[in-house]
């Protein structure tokens, strides 16, 4: 069983949906519901991807499922001049900034990204797989926010197993010297692969290091969406008022394989994964928000209802959006093409025809 | 007032394009290690911090990756960054951030961002730095497209590359050679000027036999075409690549399609690098004009040696010599 989560971190709301604190400001009933529905919309939009991974419509997918309430905490804090890079597994956090689903449907179906689909830039980098490499990018742009005197933060997503790669430590020394306006939420859920957390690193928290990189560091309930917005709020503010970085650990738990080509069963104990699916965060969401009288199981089998149909909208309209030709993957390796580049491009197109030539 | 031009090393002619363009251009940054105040260990920045402020002339923490990596993002987000890396030997150490980011944003965002970086460094042997700071690497780069690889031999060709560099949309290696620094002065004007990435230049026009080389190359292969052509008569091209990706292909087919014979001169390693990539095009597009095999100059397969063995690993004039002589013979 992983030991990080038993002494209690930041929490507002208990697994049961208590409140423990005092609602962060400018937080409404209609605000949190809001926050409902798009955890759904995160949740089946990953178990969308599976089942189209499963009929061989998409790429290798890694799932979601637990962490919704740390991703809307880092996209609900974000104006639109602020900026997230985060890697496949903040996808969630990137909808929350407002990255439409359709785009992020898109990518797994195998192709990079249509900037049509995205429409206005959200200021997002397409998310990135060399896990920690991104951190370093989104330090280099809060640099440039601060440098030009921009009123724009960097969000930055990164795992525990990451969080053991040189770049993420360059990242944050780089963060901290430069007093970048960003926050790095290094978003623990336990596992990297099969890999346990404690593997990771000999620190009892993750966010210690923040020390050592003179910055302040914040250890928070990943499940809670209230605890995540409060403590992420406060430091996009500090950020904002030329404070410098902060880190943020969110302890979640991924409750499903790291991606579509795993089996968790080989390496995780089931009683930890019920443990964690008691805390789910959209339960804990969802019993403060019956509790408070406006929201009942109707309701419930309702939104999802929506939430499902618009999830399946949304996937219809990438796999059904046209695609690059095979000499698409020359489009945009340079502003301008090279010579050698035009010729293999045509070489490329005449061979379109090969395979009926050899026949 | 007349702008008149001065002898400068290319550690100056650096120096005075990388003023030129930071007077021009305030989106351009430069970062590295002991750039500020020290003006890089080689000074090719000296007095750019005094002169354009902290904000855009500044020294960051120990980490390779971490220069290329924020750069990456100083980039993205609209800056024009140079990134000094102290010796291309270290770049390894940035090599993901290089290759797999750098190199790919504009084909992973579909062109929504594109990394506007220039990364110099200097490389290559023959002045005792410790191991590990002479390597030559720039043919590691050939498979890494979404880069451009340049790497001048003169002052003149350093700051018109340099500023075409800066001004390319693409993340840019601009490799510049550690014993040609200041190893001769030639004139160069004041005022801007830019030449043109992927162009070659003909050194020396002639019609029996071609040169292909680049960088610290160039003058040695000069001083062995002069002595064949005094004791032989015979007529000798040289073309100084320049930049090697992407590399002037028109330029190579032209001149060995021409003089019939050809040899490739460079420092770095034979495997794999730019001499094969030079002869392959030969192949592919000259082959039959071909009197002679192409003979290939180069450092050896090994790591580049110790300090104390590097004069037998680069390239030398005798070596150059006996290729021009032995692929000259009929």
């Amino acid at each position: 069983m992983r030991k990080d989560e038993l002494e209690t971190p930041y929490q507002i709301m208990d697994p049961a949906g208590k409140m423990l604190g005092a609602m962060p400001e400018g937080l409404t009933n209609q605000k949190l519901l809001e926050w409902y529905r798009l955890m759904w919309e995160i949740r089946y939009y990953s178990n969308k991807t599976v089942a189209l991974q499963r009929q061989g419509r998409s790429t290798t997918w890694g799932p979601l499922n637990g962490q919704e309430a740390t991703a809307i905490g880092m996209g609900a804090v974000l104006q639109p001049q602020d900026w997230m890079v985060g890697s496949y597994r903040d996808a969630g956090a990137y909808m929350a900034k407002g990255y439409p689903m359709k785009a992020l449907f898109y990518y797994t179906r195998g192709f990079s990204i249509a900037p049509e689909l995205v429409g206005q830039d959200k200021r997002c980098l397409p998310y990135q797989i060399v896990l920690a490499t991104q951190t370093l990018h989104g330090v280099g742009i809060a640099m440039a926010s601060r440098i030009k005197k921009e009123n724009a933060v960097t969000m930055i997503g990164v795992g525990d197993g990451a969080s053991s790669e040189g770049d993420f430590n360059e990242a944050l020394n780089f963060a901290g010297v430069f007093k970048a306006p960003a926050v790095i939420v290094l978003v623990n859920n336990g596992w990297a692969i099969s890999t346990p957390r404690s593997h990771q690193s000999a620190a009892k928290y993750l966010m210690h290091r923040a020390v050592g990189f003179g910055m302040p560091g914040m250890l928070v309930d990943g499940n809670d969406v209230l605890a995540c917005y409060s403590v992420m709020k406060e430091a996009v503010e500090r950020a904002r008022h030329g404070e410098g970085p902060t880190l943020i650990e969110a302890v979640t738990y991924r409750h499903g394989a790291h991606t579509t080509a795993d089996d968790p069963t080989r390496y995780r104990d089931p009683k930890e994964v019920e443990y964690w699916m008691q805390r789910d965060p959209t339960l804990r969401l969802k019993n403060y928000l019956v509790e408070q009288g406006v929201w009942d199981e109707e309701k419930d089998r309702q939104i999802r209802e929506e939430v499902e149909s618009y999830v399946n909208e949304q996937a219809d309209i990438a796999y059904n959006h046209p695609t690059p030709g095979p000499d698409g993957m020359f489009t945009n390796t340079y502003e301008k093409l090279t010579p050698r580049m035009l010729k293999q491009r045509e070489e490329l197109r005449r061979e379109l025809n090969l395979e009926a030539e050899v026949k | 007032m007349t702008l008149t031009a001065t002898k400068l090393t290319i550690i100056e002619a650096l120096n005075q394009a990388l003023a030129t363009e930071m007077e021009r251009d305030q989106r351009i940054v430069l970062l590295g290690e002991d750039i500020g105040k020290n003006g890089g260990v080689f000074r090719v920045t000296d007095g750019l911090q005094a002169r354009f402020g902290e904000d855009r002339v500044f020294d960051t923490p120990l980490a390779e990756s971490g220069i290329i990596g924020t750069s990456i993002g100083l980039a993205v987000n609209g800056l024009r960054p140079i990134a000094e890396i102290q010796f291309a030997g270290f770049m390894f150490v940035a090599m993901n951030q290089i290759v797999s980011q750098a190199a790919r944003i504009r084909t992973r965002s579909a062109g929504m961002y594109h990394c506007p970086l220039v990364i110099r460094a200097p490389y290559g042997g023959g002045i005792r730095t410790p191991e590990m700071h002479a390597d030559s690497l720039e043919g590691v780069f050939l498979q890494t497209p979404g880069l451009k690889v340049v790497l001048p031999s003169s002052p003149y060709d350093a700051k018109g590359l340099l500023i075409s560099a800066i001004e390319d949309p693409d993340p840019v290696i601009f490799l510049e050679n550690i014993k040609l620094y200041r190893s001769f002065k030639q004139e160069v004007p004041p005022e801007r000027y830019t030449i043109p990435l992927g162009q070659a230049a003909t050194l020396q026009e002639g019609s029996d036999i071609t040169i292909i080389t680049y960088g610290a190359m160039v003058p040695v292969s000069q001083q062995a075409a002069h002595k064949v052509q005094e004791e032989t008569g015979a007529s000798i091209e040289i073309i100084d690549l320049r930049t090697i990706w992407p590399m002037d292909e028109e330029a190579i087919i032209k001149s060995v399609t021409k003089t019939g014979r050809a040899i490739v001169v460079h420092e770095a390693p034979r495997a794999g690098g730019v001499n094969s990539e030079v002869v392959s095009i030969i192949n592919d597009n000259c082959l039959y004009s071909l009197l002679k095999p192409v003979a290939r100059v180069t450092g050896y397969d090994t790591p580049f040696p110790s300090p104390g063995l590097e004069d037998s690993y680069i390239p030398t004039v005798s070596r150059v010599v006996k290729a021009l002589r032995q692929t000259l013979e009929d």
